[in-house]
């Protein structure tokens, strides 16, 4: 494998893991408060409808290479709204946190897919719209394979990249983050030192789903370029799988969602391998998740969850 | 006649019926926003599955594996575990009844059919243990490894089938020799593909209810489930019921699957995607309340609706997806139970007057 083949490999595995690197990203807020979110899979289909229909109709009114800027605004608005019914429930009626998650899931499966067929005459797909173009970053995308995998990319990327920092910062350096963690792990230590556990919570997945709506609308804007039934298949299960790999920390999801995108990078590539025409390809495909189990199993050990996950704020209870 | 009523009239019996009633409402109310008639496409709905014989036992057929996947994602949740990987253990389960299916195919009937049955249970059962293994041994979170699962279970799927049952030239196995088909009510139902699995169905959902309700094995999976520390405290092993609580839900799993592959298929594809059999099961089982004769109940629910959705969209253009919408709204009130009750407020009121009249 020559040097230029392995910077698009990296630039690949960055394209599929950016939308990865959101969902998982809005996980961590959502669960730092101490609120289950099962539905980053439903929260992300809005978001990649919103794109495919905001961008649909951004592009039409000629709004030329903003169009899928304004994709992203309505994923995210989208992504908010749909949280709120998740925090509703499961804030406000204090229901069963994993039971209002996969509401979200099934919500969001139907009302978009029935939503596309009405907006689109029956059609089962949103037209096919341009999306983001890649954008090279002067002088740095000259560096030998990571300028190639890395500053050659679509700003969703960089964009997610950068939310990884100033995410990180935010959870553990500013009192905003602090509130929020500590509403998660002792909300009513929190409670009595005059924070509104259910106001940070209510923040918390609200911002998961702005989050997810982004990593949502990155699929459509940038791999598939469309929205139908199959455009996020299970990428919202593998963001949590991410979330909780990298024990509810910005930067462990981070990595473990290149990880994952690595592993959806290399089928694209693993033909070039010589070695690999001896393995079946289905062993190949498998790897990523074996190896997230073993490496579960030798090293990271016992999940970190916030303590108050899943627990209703009860006052009364104190 | 007074304990009938009393069954009827509580809580827990109320607030579904309430949300099935909400839920059909919102649905009907997407429909009317979309332009489209809902009396029209809820009539056309129940009409296609109980409108001829063939329609109802394909429902039916349908309901099944609906019900044995409820049951594993219930099941799991009343020992205090979220399995995911429902959809994985029904691809095992699946391929191991169709590998003993076609493998074994020189043994006589009455012995091939059990055992192909009985393996694919254990195999979902082993599949989803390991999760339960290493939440008990390791405390790693069992949401994870089934998820990572079910991508590994849908892979090694496709690989032994396209390895060694592969039949030439498509992307399916050969025929499955062995068949829980019910001849003769196939032919009473038009040749709809009912099969013993809605019995195995049946019969596993009153394992269920005896095992946890009526056994101290099940006592202590339903401590374990509620409080580890007390359990643990009161001397239970935690870390077994866990594994034991795993596998059983896998066993359900797994004979979910081999009902596909040996009632209604007679072979097994090599899958594209998941199935997604396991992310019904979770509905199921939350609509049933994890309860066993609730989720027969909410796979009945759920099976007619979405067999049903497609006459919808024949009849009235209502795109079938609209029936997610229902069904969810039918889960978020029984879990927002605190809208339903506002909602009955003023009827629990005139109750209470009448009654001191």
């Amino acid at each position: 494998m020559d040097l230029q083949t392995l910077g698009q490999l990296l630039n690949t595995t960055l394209v599929f893991s950016t939308a990865l690197i959101f969902a998982s990203l809005g996980g961590i807020f959502s669960e730092r408060s101490g609120v289950v979110n099962i539905g980053l899979e439903g929260l992300m289909m809005f978001g990649a409808f919103a794109a495919a229909v905001g961008g649909y109709y951004a592009q039409d009114a000629g709004m030329g290479e903003w169009a899928p800027w304004i994709g992203v605004l309505c994923a995210m608005a989208v992504g908010v709204l749909g949280s709120l019914i998740h925090a509703v429930a499961s804030i406000t009626f204090k229901s069963d946190q994993t039971i209002s998650g996969t509401v979200i899931n099934f919500l969001a499966a139907g009302s978009t897919l029935y939503m596309v067929k009405l907006l689109f005459d029956g059609s089962a797909e949103t037209p096919l719209i341009d999306g983001f173009n890649k954008v090279a970053i002067p002088g740095l995308s000259k560096i030998p394979v990571i300028g190639e995998g890395i500053f050659n990319s679509y700003p969703t990327t960089y964009l997610a990249i950068v939310l990884v920092i100033v995410i990180y910062f935010v959870l553990f350096k500013t009192p905003f983050g602090l509130r929020l963690r500590a509403v998660g792990e002792h909300p009513s230590a929190a409670d009595t030192l005059g924070v509104k556990v259910n106001r940070m919570r209510y923040i918390g997945v609200m911002l998961s789903g702005l989050m997810a709506g982004i990593g949502g609308a990155t699929i459509t804007l940038t791999t598939t370029g469309t929205f139908g039934h199959n455009t996020i298949s299970g990428q919202g299960f593998i963001a949590i799988a991410a979330m909780i790999f990298g024990k509810w920390n910005p930067l462990g999801a981070f990595g473990a969602a290149v990880f994952f995108g690595f592993s959806q990078a290399i089928r694209n590539y693993v033909q070039l391998f010589e070695w690999s025409k001896d393995i079946p390809q289905e062993f190949i495909f498998m790897i990523p998740y074996v190896l997230t189990v073993i490496v579960l199993v030798a090293a990271v050990g016992r999940s970190a969850a916030p303590k108050a996950l899943g627990q209703p704020y009860d006052p009364s209870k104190r | 006649m007074n304990k009938f009523k009393k069954i009827f009239t509580t809580d827990s019996y109320i607030i579904p019926f309430v949300a099935i009633v909400l839920g059909f409402l919102v649905g009907a109310i997407v429909m009317l926003l979309g332009g489209y008639d809902p009396i029209t496409a809820y009539s056309a709905l129940f009409t296609r599955v109980f409108g001829n014989l063939y329609n109802f036992g394909e429902a039916v057929r349908e309901m099944t594996p609906l019900m044995l996947t409820g049951l594993a994602v219930a099941f799991a949740f009343r020992s205090g575990m979220f399995n995911i990987g429902a959809d994985g253990q029904v691809m095992i389960g699946m391929t191991a009844a169709t590998v003993v299916g076609i493998k074994f195919a020189a043994l006589p009937g009455f012995i091939l059919v059990p055992l192909a049955v009985i393996i694919a249970g254990v195999c979902g059962g082993l599949w989803a243990g390991i999760a339960g293994y290493l939440k008990a041994k390791r405390g790693i979170n069992e949401v994870i490894t089934t998820i990572m699962l079910n991508w590994v279970a849908l892979y090694l799927s496709n690989y032994i089938v396209r390895a060694f049952l592969l039949l030439p030239g498509q992307n399916r196995s050969e025929d499955i020799p062995a068949s829980l088909s019910m001849t003769f009510l196939n032919s009473l139902f038009d040749n709809a593909r009912l099969h013993w699995g809605t019995a195995i169905a049946l019969a596993a959902a009153v394992f269920f209810y005896v095992y946890l309700w009526k056994t101290k094995q099940g006592y202590e999976m339903r401590a374990v489930g509620y409080n580890p520390h007390a359990a643990e405290y009161a001397g239970m092993n935690v870390g077994r019921n866990v594994v034991k609580a795993m596998f059983i839900s896998g066993v359900f799993a797994g004979l979910a699957g081999a009902g596909e592959v040996l009632g209604v298929f007679h072979y097994q594809s090599v899958f594209a995607a998941s199935p997604g059999y396991g992310f019904d099961g979770i509905a199921v089982a939350l609509l049933g309340l994890t309860h066993p004769l609730g989720v027969v109940l909410a796979a009945i629910l759920y099976g007619t609706l979405t067999y049903g959705s497609a006459g919808m969209s024949f009849a009235a253009d209502v795109p079938p997806e609209l029936i997610r919408i229902v069904i969810g709204s039918i889960i978020f009130f029984i879990a927002a139970q605190g809208i339903v009750r506002w909602v009955l407020k003023p009827f629990y009121f005139k109750r209470k007057k009448e009654k001191v009249l």
